[in-house]
């Protein structure tokens, strides 16, 4: 069916009023409400998609009031039936019979007409689509609110608006019927207000509602006078996405407080109570702190006066947990992890600790190394971790520094969680990066022998987040060991380890996943070793000869697949036929183990000459397999680099 | 200032405001709690398909939180306002808001604002969706549509309100310690509350005798099995069985596990079972509360 615009220009919107979404939750949960109205098909010329806490907005232009009208056809009798039969027919249609049209098929000659369908409304279309789509948008968690087995969401949805034109989309959804009442401010606005499409944003912002997250992102950014805000861009989101109206307000505490660790301070500010740091003339932390309100103005001071005394009391209690903690030292604690559990079937912290001193022996670490591991777990016992699990590793780094320990392993303990995500740096120093590569390859090693094996979303145990931290620290480290050999051949472990690496360098690193593919099959069980020969192969493929040698290497691959051969037979050069094959040959010989760069060019005319030439298949066997052998041979030789038959050419 | 309201002058007015939405004052339960959740005018009323509106005012037992009475903002033993509407009305933050501002809260002049927290009870087999509530950066309350508890999805969801008293009122009096808020004009919280934080922090950290507290969680876990495995679904005298009382001893079981692990007397490892020992009995209460509960409903019918 035909879905051409009749008449092209309707305003579609669509607001989806639900009660507190997850700040993290929205950019997601957009995107995939874009998909679904995508999917509908319904002709428009653009879209654009806004959220607040509170509300989901999609609001489209340029769409058909109706369908195009169609065509059916509809087969009736044979030209040969009987007269009442075809005005039957024709009656059925509400036409006269002379009104048919006759169509030959290949079973004869036959009644037909051509029926005409009228395009369905478009708002209809929506009427009945929207309340079936609304609730397929995904979140990570959803509720149920009207009943056992009512419609599920993330969080209760108390209004729709739907308007296409100056039309409601009539429709109802877990007991909401859809109109033209949005709502405003929780305290600022009014609880109903009645929209237009033309009027909307306008009457959300008389209501206090910025639905524009880039104008509230803007708001926030534009209104820190006189403060050095250390620029966090993660926390700038979850606050533009907390608030509907956000003001920030600037507030101060004790400068006693500049005595504890500033890795300490800013956890307190930034994830327990979403504030932003300040930064003092040289660069240190300042006694000062942003918050962000949703609301307007404090023009009676009350919400900095109420965050200083919050924010008092926490730092209060960080001091507390500081000064308990240094009165047992980190190496007084180590017995202490007999009664820290890793894991139920893979026991206690200090068995841990145990094999994680022997892989960071093996791979080389020091006594340094040693000593930070031995400590590195020690602070999952002192009360400011407990407090503040996320500081796990720096507070036992800061503890041990303020200790004595000697730097090396200190900075290592402080680093050795790291990196913690793709955007995160890796350990500062090679101590530091040894301890880091043991733990999280224990955790692998560990998790994968219970079977604690990553399926789908689910990892419990952030073990591809590990295992994405080991590439990267060989990698980025320039560490070379061979990974295979750290991995006790636990198959699905290496398959896992496969499957990150492919992520980081195509994902991370920009390379070709066909590159990625060709230089793996080579080996990749010294990463170092394998992102050279990824780059050795990127800059390779802009030379003229890359391509068709590829090309035929994924034909001499087709070749030695086809007749089965393995390299067992034995390589006889009098067989050589005159030519071509031993000019191939005589190539190959002076040529072999020499760098790919300075010999692409002459062996790619020898190849290609070779298959314009010679029959591989030659009738007799003798020859056959001694052009196989060549082939294998061949393909040997160069793909040391890369299985270059992997790269996938447009030839 | 004068017109400040006093600790209890809150609890009035909170109460006074929820009896006016159609909620039962219920009193404080008189079994030990670590919150206002574990009674069964919440862990049990939210079950079934039959509309309760509920408010008390529970003081929670938290063992391994007491502070000897020195810590300005830590408690052994704080008080909650437990609010359960069943099923959860359609407005219910914006009635959440009415009771801030009925207490004095002018929330135009203040930072409102509700970030994800989901509540879930392990030992209880309950877990739920919602937010904590933040004003002016303080978490003063939990907001929970509870999806299940007992192990059951609930037939209708009801919305669990929990108020943090001291913090609330320390927030609406601009005290920096709990101790100094006003309980009335005359009696501050420390008058009235630091000998049981100073006795019970003495108790659960350094006196409790741990074979003594093992023995009694064996004793009442024995005592709640026993009467598990008495109650018959099919008995035709069933509404009489104490589900109850036997709901009590599972109750007497959380508090002495928690005063145990406060005590340091369980090891990380043992946690888990210990935990999935009290769960067994109060998903099980739960199971059979609810089939009681379910002939019961029928037999009103007829």
């Amino acid at each position: 069916m035909s879905i051409a615009t009749e008449a092209a220009g309707l305003r579609f919107l669509l607001e989806i009023g639900v009660e507190e979404i997850p700040d993290w939750m929205i950019p997601g949960a957009l995107e995939n409400l874009r998909l679904l109205f995508e999917k509908l098909e319904i002709p428009h010329e653009s879209v654009t998609m806004d959220a607040t806490p509170r509300r989901l907005v999609l609001r489209a232009d340029g769409m058909p009031a109706r369908q195009a009208d169609s065509q059916e056809k509809v087969m009736g009798p044979a030209k040969s039936a009987a007269a009442p039969a075809v005005a039957g027919f024709a009656r059925k249609l509400g036409v006269k019979p002379e009104d048919l049209a006759v169509e030959s098929t290949p079973k004869g000659e036959y009644y037909s007409f051509l029926k005409k369908v009228e395009g369905r409304r478009t708002i209809d279309i929506l009427a009945e689509a929207l309340p079936a789509i609304i609730p397929q948008i995904y979140f990570p968690k959803t509720m149920y609110w009207t009943g056992k087995g009512g419609v599920r969401f993330i969080r209760p949805i108390r209004w729709i608006v739907a308007l296409l034109g100056d039309l409601t989309v009539p429709f109802e959804l877990a007991g909401v019927r859809s109109g033209n009442l949005s709502s405003g401010h929780r305290r600022l606005g009014a609880p109903e207000v009645v929209v237009t499409i033309e009027d909307y944003e306008q009457r959300l912002r008389d209501h206090y509602v910025i639905l524009s997250a880039e104008e509230r992102r803007q708001r926030i950014a534009n209104r820190m006078p006189g403060v050095r805000v250390k620029p966090d861009a993660a926390l700038l989101e979850t606050l533009v996405y907390i608030t509907e109206y956000p003001t920030p307000i600037t507030g101060s505490f004790d400068p006693q407080f500049l005595q504890l660790p500033e890795e300490v301070l800013v956890t307190v500010m930034r994830h327990h109570q979403k504030y932003f740091s300040v930064e003092d003339d040289h660069g240190g932390l300042a006694p000062q702190f942003v918050a962000v309100m949703n609301i307007d103005a404090d023009s009676k001071g009350y919400v900095r006066d109420g965050n200083e005394r919050v924010l008092r009391a926490r730092f209060n209690d960080a001091r507390f947990f500081w000064e308990t903690d240094q009165k047992k030292k980190l190496a007084d604690r180590v017995d202490d992890l007999k009664n820290v559990t890793f894991q139920k079937d893979i026991g206690s912290y200090y068995e841990k600790v145990g094999r994680v001193t022997a892989l960071s022996d093996k791979l080389g670490g020091d006594g340094d190394a040693r000593r930070a591991v031995r400590l590195c777990k020690c602070d999952l016992t002192t009360e400011l971790v407990k407090e503040f699990t996320e500081l796990q590793g720096v507070v036992g780094g800061l503890y041990a520094k303020a200790q004595g320990e000697p730097e090396a392993a200190w900075k290592a303990i402080y680093d050795h969680y790291k990196p913690e995500s793709m955007e995160d740096a890796i350990p500062r120093s090679r101590t530091g990066q040894i301890v880091s590569l043991a733990d999280k390859i224990d955790t692998l090693i560990s998790c994968f022998r219970v079977g604690l094996i990553p399926t789908g979303s689910r990892d419990p145990y952030g073990l591809r987040r590990a295992a994405q931290g080991v590439v990267r620290i060989l990698v980025e480290g320039k560490i070379e060991v061979a990974l295979l050999d750290l991995l006790e051949g636990n198959q699905p472990l290496i398959e896992f380890f496969e499957d990150r690496i492919r992520f980081y360098f195509k994902d991370a690193r920009n390379f070709k996943y066909d590159e990625v593919n060709a230089a793996m099959a080579a080996g990749w069980s010294n990463l170092v070793d394998l992102e050279e020969r990824l780059s050795r192969i990127q800059s390779l493929r802009f030379t003229p000869d890359f391509e068709p040698l590829a090309a035929s290497f994924k034909r001499i691959r087709n070749i030695l697949e086809q007749a089965k051969f393995a390299g067992e037979a034995g390589f006889n050069p009098a067989l050589l036929e005159e030519g071509p094959e031993k000019e191939l040959y005589g190539e190959y010989l002076r040529i072999a183990g020499q760098p790919i760069e300075s010999v692409i060019s002459r062996l790619r005319p020898k190849v290609d000459l070779f298959f314009d030439k010679v029959l591989v298949n030659a009738p007799q066997e003798e020859v056959r397999q001694n052009r196989l052998k060549l082939l294998f041979e061949l393909r040997k030789e160069f793909s040391k680099v890369a299985d270059f038959s992997e790269i996938v050419t447009n030839s | 200032m004068s017109d400040m309201l006093s600790f209890q002058e809150i609890i009035f007015k909170l109460k006074q405001y929820w009896a006016e939405r159609g909620c039962i004052i219920q009193e404080p339960y008189d079994v030990e709690v670590g919150a206002g959740t574990m009674v069964a005018e919440t862990f049990l009323r939210v079950l079934g398909p039959r509309p309760y509106r509920v408010a008390y005012v529970q003081p929670s037992r938290r063992p391994a939180d007491g502070r000897y009475g020195d810590n300005p903002n830590r408690l052994y033993k704080h008080c909650q306002l437990q609010v359960i509407l069943k099923p959860s009305p359609e407005d219910v933050i914006e009635q959440y808001m009415g009771s801030l501002e009925a207490i004095g809260i002018d929330l135009r002049q203040h930072d409102f604002k509700l970030e994800e927290d989901n509540w879930e009870a392990p030992t209880l087999g309950a877990w739920g969706i919602g937010w904590q509530v933040m004003l002016d950066g303080l978490e003063i309350s939990q907001f929970t549509y509870f999806q299940q508890c007992g192990g059951i999805d609930l037939e209708v969801v009801p919305a669990e309100l929990t108020y943090g008293l001291e913090r609330i009122t320390a927030f609406l009096q601009v005290k920096n310690s709990v101790y100094d808020i006003d309980w009335t004009k005359d009696f501050t919280y420390g008058d009235v509350r630091y000998n049981d934080e100073l006795q019970y922090s003495v108790y659960n950290f350094e006196m409790a005798d741990i074979p003594t507290l093992w023995k009694l969680f064996e004793l009442h876990e024995g005592e709640a099995a026993r009467l598990l495995k008495a109650y018959d679904p099919k008995s035709s005298d069933k509404r009489r069985f104490p589900l109850l009382p036997t709901y009590d001893q599972v109750l007497k079981c959380s508090n002495l596990f928690n005063t145990l692990d406060s005590r340091g007397a369980i090891s990380v490892t043992e946690r888990q079972m210990v935990i999935q020992r009290v769960r067994k009995l109060a998903v099980a209460v739960a199971k059979a509360w609810s089939d009681q509960q379910q002939d019961q409903q029928q037999g009103v019918a007829q």
